[in-house]
């Protein structure tokens, strides 16, 4: 039994009265008062999350580019400095280790950011795969604290957030999955136009020293924005409502990409890459889709799809009655003959079948 | 304001009031506090005879199940269809506007259960 680990935000937490729960091996926030408000804030106003649990490591030196072409399923090599992009580190046999964000900070320079759960696995593959190109794998995570504001708010809220100066590109000419470079309090912030809510919103990579300031910060800043602390539960209904998957429950070893309907990050075109010879799923696989109900009972991780007599389709990966919807939603891996939209399926909750409507992801979309 | 320590309570952190042969239930603000937002109600119809100990119900959060256990044997003679409706209530008043059945008992209905000081020493254990 290994320690539970905490962020360096975790006495701002507990003033703020959050409830914790494991995750990863880490004690996180899952809400401070309403999961509820907490995701209404986000598509609303602004969310503010700390996710300092993720993990982060640099690649430097000798040929990143064309290490990262081997290592990572994307082709990396061609992103230009600036840029961000979601990408996939495969096993041999084409499972998924984890999903990661890859930033490139130079011509031989890149931040990759992994899943708590699987910074020893991410740490492990990335530096077994740099032997041959000279390249320096560092796992910097325990150096950096991450947090995010996301909401339509959130811009407006970072550009007026006390002690962050220096900001690189014009606040609004950052693109989304790019990053720029600033400084809080005169120390280096890296902040990058991603999430995991399907809102606009910044990811601020910050020093672990100055993350209660910088949390602090925000706060007053987004104070009139009706920016909230959100936690983990917001943080996963947000992300299910924009059809973001999550490692564990969308994505495994077990899971081939284009299962995944990740089949557009394999540059397969790629001369070589670990994975390439198996990265082809099974004929017959079953494949992710998003699945629609009436009424107000969800379907939720590990329960049964079925066909009208009974017989199993696939199961759910992720479920939840959808706060901005108002209709349970959910992510299933379902045989592909039952995968095309508009098919009718049920979900076995509890031993009640409710009926349910395939459809396309995401489920919410927001309106530029 | 209910008195809390009038109240009888369950290691499944239901609390009960019992007066005139009828137990009003509910859950307590610890367990609506660890499920997270109660979004959806299952309860028992009007008239079902429930058993001590059996599943007769569940509230849903956003992020989980939960399972209502009757904390006593008896005949529902009424739901809370307000809570139904507006399964926040659970949340917002889990000891007042967010009760959950009510429930016909025995004279000897509170036996067995914990009081007050029990309970919340359970919960802080």
């Amino acid at each position: 039994m290994t320690q539970a680990r905490f962020t360096p935000l975790r006495e701002r937490h507990e003033s703020l009265g959050a409830s914790f729960t494991d995750f990863g091996g880490w004690q996180m926030p899952v809400r401070y008062t309403s999961d509820l408000a907490e995701h209404h804030a986000v598509r609303d106003a602004a969310g503010l999350f700390d996710i300092s649990h993720m993990a982060e490591f640099t690649i430097e030196g000798g040929d990143a580019p064309a290490y990262l072409d081997f290592a990572l399923a994307g082709r990396l090599s061609t992103m230009t400095v600036g840029k961000a992009k979601y990408s996939l580190l495969l096993a041999e046999d084409g499972g998924i280790i984890d999903d990661v964000i890859v930033y490139r900070l130079s011509d031989d320079r890149y931040l990759i950011i992994s899943n708590a759960g699987n910074r020893d696995a991410v740490g492990t593959a990335l530096r077994e795969r740099a032997s041959g190109f000279g390249t320096e794998v560092e796992d910097v995570s325990d150096a950096y604290a991450l947090v995010a504001v996301q909401g339509p708010a959130s811009a407006a809220i970072a550009a007026s957030t006390e002690g962050i100066a220096d900001v690189a590109v014009a606040w609004s000419e950052q693109k989304y999955y790019a990053w720029a470079d600033a400084s809080f309090l005169g120390e280096p912030l890296l902040i990058a136009r991603t999430g995991y809510t399907g809102e606009d919103g910044f990811e601020l990579l910050v020093r672990s020293e100055d993350a209660v300031a910088l949390w602090d910060a925000l706060l007053v800043a987004g104070a009139s924005h009706g920016i909230v602390p959100a936690g983990l539960a917001a943080r996963d209904t947000l992300r299910l409502e924009a059809g973001m998957p999550l490692y564990g429950h969308e994505l495994s070893l077990s899971t081939k990409p284009a299962q995944a309907g990740l089949g557009r990050v394999v540059a397969a075109d790629k001369e070589t890459f670990v994975g390439k010879n198996s990265v082809a799923p099974a004929e017959g696989s079953r494949v992710l889709v998003g699945l629609t109900a009436d009424g107000k009972r969800a379907g939720r991780a590990g329960y049964a799809v079925v066909d009208e007599d009974g017989t199993a389709l696939g199961e759910i990966t992720s479920g939840a009655l959808s706060p901005t919807l108002g209709h349970p939603i959910a992510m299933a891996y379902i045989d592909p003959a039952s995968a095309e939209a508009g098919t009718s399926v049920f979900l076995d909750v509890r031993g009640t079948k409710i009926p349910a409507t395939v459809t396309a992801l995401p489920f919410y979309r927001r309106t530029k | 304001m209910t008195d809390l320590n009038a109240l009888a309570y369950t290691e499944e952190h239901e609390w009960l009031a019992i007066a005139d042969g009828v137990a009003t239930i509910g859950v307590t603000d610890f367990a609506a506090e660890k499920l997270g937002d109660v979004v959806f109600l299952e309860l028992p119809a009007v008239g079902t005879e429930i058993a001590a100990g059996a599943v007769v119900g569940e509230i849903e959060s956003t992020k989980s199940v939960g399972e209502l256990y009757a904390p006593v044997s008896g005949t529902v003679v009424e739901i809370n269809e307000a809570a139904v409706d507006d399964p926040s209530l659970v949340n917002a008043e889990p000891f007042e506007g967010g009760w959950l059945i009510k429930v016909s008992v025995a004279e000897d209905a509170a036996d067995g259960l914990l009081d007050r000081d029990a309970y919340v020493a359970l919960t802080e254990g």
